[in-house]
């Protein structure tokens, strides 16, 4: 089952009640090197796993990239 | 009337400089007219911008402030000499990023980094030869030294974890992210936002080879909070980070920094 979701201001599909842990491991990213902000809220790092995405909900990825 | 060293003064059309140093300064030996150095016996036209130097000296705080004032577009000094900055990492993006700051004269300086100096290093760190193998925090403690003997600089030389970031940096207006791991600039915006809320932030992801300069951006993540890089550009073999393009990143960050202390962040 499938469910649209906002992902960085663009719509995508997502499986129903998928974590945000296994969502951003399916978009090929570290869950550590990600900043999830969920409805406008940033997540803590313990929440990845059991936080559920919803049908209609905004996700904002910051996807953090090596070198400084 | 002409100006003299930053500070207006009457006085004929024809004066030498030497007569004006006689008065203003008499121990200077240098001698600049409008931008060009020149003889002590030119002569001043009214509205023209002079400078008397004795080569060597060393600048007061009053000038030195009153200088910032003076090179600055009006209104900035004011806002941003009693504001501290916290600058994580000082690698090729946080030596850079601390350099500017100190030039336009933020109050202090909050230095972070446990690393010592690497020949590898001077690519694009502002460090020099002499200092490979001093610690970080005094190389860079003793070259801000020498840019702007007036801002206040304090230094953090151990290792910054999700647990201490809040401590370390709770007195600071400003955060600045300049670490080289993905997932400690992930750590440290998800615990400045959450700990640190009154904060402004600015990180960087995305910043390495050579690639066109124009897709290194600001992007805001919320109010007073910025991530500056390309979002890909990741540092690895054949991509490595060298001065130019992480000069540029750095100075995107220092410019926002100042943005957020102007309240425009």
């Amino acid at each position: 089952m499938v469910m649209k979701i906002l992902v960085n201001g663009e719509e995508k599909e997502a499986p129903v009640g998928v974590s945000v842990s296994d969502y951003v491991k399916a978009l090929g990213f570290d869950p550590e090197t990600v900043v999830v902000e969920l409805d406008g809220h940033i997540l803590a790092r313990a929440d990845y796993s059991c936080k559920q995405l919803r049908e209609g909900c905004e996700l904002e990825l910051i996807r953090f990239i090596g070198g400084g | 009337m002409l100006l003299v060293n930053e500070r207006p003064y009457e006085f004929p059309s024809g004066t030498r400089l030497e007569d004006l140093a006689r008065h203003i300064k008499p121990e200077a030996d240098v001698f600049i007219l409008n931008g060009f150095p020149v003889p002590a016996s030119a002569q001043v036209q009214d509205g023209d911008r002079c400078w008397l130097i004795k080569r060597g000296e060393r600048i007061g705080a009053e000038e030195m402030e009153h200088l910032l004032y003076a090179r600055h577009t009006p209104g900035v000094q004011e806002k941003i000499k009693d504001r501290a900055i916290g600058i994580m990492g000082l690698g090729g993006l946080g030596s850079v990023v601390a350099i500017a700051l100190a030039r336009i004269g933020v109050g202090s300086l909050l230095l972070a980094d446990y690393d010592v100096v690497e020949p590898s290093n001077l690519n694009r760190q502002q460090y020099f030869v002499d200092q490979v193998g001093m610690q970080k925090t005094e190389a860079m403690r003793h070259n801000l030294a020498r840019v702007n003997p007036y801002v206040k600089v304090e230094t953090f030389a151990d290792e910054l974890t999700e647990a201490n970031i809040a401590l370390v940096f709770q007195r600071v207006d400003v955060l600045v992210e300049c670490f080289d791991g993905p997932k400690m600039k992930a750590t440290a915006l998800r615990t400045a936002v959450t700990e640190l809320p009154g904060v402004g932030y600015v990180g960087a992801s995305g910043l390495a080879g050579y690639d066109a300069n124009d897709l290194i951006t600001t992007r805001m993540v919320r109010r007073n909070v910025y991530v500056v890089g390309d979002g890909v550009a990741e540092a690895r073999p054949g991509q490595g980070l060298m001065a130019p393009r992480v000069g540029i990143a750095a100075h995107h960050q220092a410019n926002q920094v100042l943005r957020i202390l102007l309240g425009l962040g």
